[in-house]
């Protein structure tokens, strides 16, 4: 082995060595690097870019950027009114997860010892229970023997049960059940990082607990408030399986609509316009707020 | 919490759902295990969880050694890639795929469901092992290296063992988000093949019965069980 390319041992303990960054010698060169990405490339080549190229290009028609499908979708009402009930219930859906996430979230970063591992495995328990089950859990107390009606009618508040499932409000309500985790987190991790310094402080400066925490800690954890709302936002605009199930068949949504399209209605190229126009949508606000994203790390926060 | 609701529905004496159940009865969890179709259902899903969580793994792991430590141009564009299944949303990934797998006799197919449930595990396995990777210091591979091991050999020797419960980590998260998954399953099945997923949406849409909720209870067994020994080898990378 050749010694001579090794870094001497002087500059193993400074600082720059520590961070890893500045040193080619801690570093892959460039053939390994390239091996090593292969099997990443290869599989996001053939199993992700190029089926998606083909939805996007299929929207265009045969001609070359035949707009055809994109002007049915902008003038035709119907249509538009499932884009815009879409985006205002997955506006409806952040602003609910954001009201209920945000004190649970700031719970689970002042709790500790018994009381902290209850709250984190009530956040990531459901994360990573199937969205099936927790939404099948909704249609169960929803429905009109469900639990909600038995206990409104026994208790006397109504007289016969309520058509609570299939309702826009059973969506909103089941979506931001689902969703919240991705807003707990994220926020979370942003009040884990203020140092508790900062409101002692403000306290011992004469601001009341109510003070220190708008004027202090609320406005330090904001990256993380941004990072959680765009994570709910785009994955509420893109949601299939809870609409799906809890949402009446007249209240569609950008993805129930491009199921039906592709699986009843068989209508490929506009299907294919739809999903382009949600992907459109989705890549525009990550690319508005990406710098939220980044700042927090909403979107590692989560794994 | 009121997915904790389907374990006393599992356990409902009557065939309609209410509560409180009227009495006990294994019944369901029984009538699941008979029906031929939920069997088919439950050792296609497990085939390709196991599959996937083995495969991404790989795959994830090798990327992000490349994206932490190569010296290529475009690092924040390569994570940006690695991540992008996060961010488009699973139906259009889900239509895509059908599009493209339909013609080629992929759709309802084990290869199929590899490609597509790797393709989305993938972003779990980065972010977790990309940050084992940051935490670990490079100066005590280089010091392998001066010692005169080869890369191979550092590699194996000292930093994998170092990142080892991270990768055991993400191997779960692809396990549980193949096993989970419903939106691109509920696209690329068909009568051939379909995952467990598929089959639940299908019954709850149809035929609303007990059997779902055996079956939900099942599901989140596996998921907490899976959890738990996540929180078992985090408190070991930890010590």
């Amino acid at each position: 082995m050749d010694m001579s390319a090794a870094p001497t041992p002087g500059r193993l303990i400074g600082p720059a060595l520590r961070l890893g960054a500045a040193t080619p010698a801690g570093r892959y060169g460039a053939t390994l690097t390239l091996v090593l990405l292969m099997p990443l490339i290869v599989l996001f080549s053939i199993g992700f870019l190029y089926p998606i190229a083909r939805l996007v290009i299929m929207s265009f028609g045969d001609a070359a950027a035949d707009l055809e499908q994109y002007r049915r979708i902008f003038t035709t009402s119907l249509y538009l009114g499932v884009l815009s009930r879409t985006i205002s219930t997955a506006a409806i859906v952040t602003l609910l997860s954001l009201m209920f996430g945000y004190p649970v979230a700031l719970a689970m970063s002042k709790a500790r010892g018994r009381l902290a591992l209850v709250i984190a495995a009530a956040v990531l328990v459901p994360l990573w229970t199937s969205v099936l089950v927790r939404s099948y859990a909704w249609i169960v107390l929803l429905q009109r023997s469900g639990l909600v009606n038995a206990f409104l009618v026994e208790s006397g508040f109504i007289a016969a049960p309520l058509k609570l499932l299939y309702t826009d409000g059973a969506v909103i309500l089941a979506m931001t059940h689902v969703l919240m985790p991705f807003m707990i987190l994220p926020i979370a991790n942003a009040l884990r990082s203020i140092s508790p310094d900062y409101a002692l402080a403000a306290r011992s400066l004469g601001a009341g607990s109510l003070a220190t925490f708008l004027r202090v800690v609320l406005p330090l954890s904001l990256p993380g408030v941004f990072a959680g709302c765009v994570m709910c936002f785009i994955l509420a605009i893109g949601f299939y399986i809870t609409p799906a199930l809890v949402g009446g068949p007249e209240a569609m949504t950008m993805a129930t609509l491009i199921a039906q399209q592709t699986m009843v209605v068989l209508d490929w190229p506009f299907a294919a316009a739809l999903s382009t126009v949600l992907l459109l949508v989705t890549l525009l606000v990550v690319l508005a707020f990406r710098r939220a994203l980044s700042i927090s790390k909403g979107i590692n926060s989560v794994a | 919490m009121p997915t904790l609701l389907i374990v006393p529905m599992s356990l409902n004496a009557t065939a309609y759902i209410e509560l409180p159940p009227r009495g006990l009865t294994l019944r369901w969890y029984l009538d699941y295990l008979a029906d031929p179709d939920w069997r088919a259902a439950t050792v296609f899903s497990l085939k390709i969880a196991f599959s996937t969580a083995v495969a991404a793994t790989a795959t994830g792991t090798l990327a992000s050694l490349a994206i932490v430590r190569g010296s290529l141009p475009g690092r924040n564009a390569l994570k940006a890639l690695a991540m992008a299944p996060m961010i488009v949303p699973h139906v259009v990934f889900g239509v895509a795929l059908y599009l493209v797998f339909s013609p080629i006799g992929l759709t309802g197919n084990f290869t199929g469901f590899l490609i597509a449930h790797c393709v989305l595990s993938i972003p779990y396995v980065v972010i977790t092992v990309s940050a084992a990777l940051e935490r670990f210091d490079p100066a005590l591979e280089r010091a392998a290296l001066s010692c005169g091991a080869s890369r191979t050999q550092a590699f194996f020797s000292v930093v994998l063992p170092n990142i080892a419960p991270a990768v055991a980590v993400a191997a779960v998260f692809a396990f549980l988000a193949s096993f989970d998954e419903a939106t691109v399953a509920f696209f690329i099945s068909d009568t051939g093949g379909k995952t467990i997923s598929r089959k639940m949406f299908e019954d709850i849409d149809f035929n609303l019965t007990p059997v779902i909720a055996a079956v939900s209870t099942l599901m989140v067994a596996i998921s907490l069980l899976l959890m738990g020994s996540v929180e078992l080898l985090k408190g070991r990378r930890e010590e």
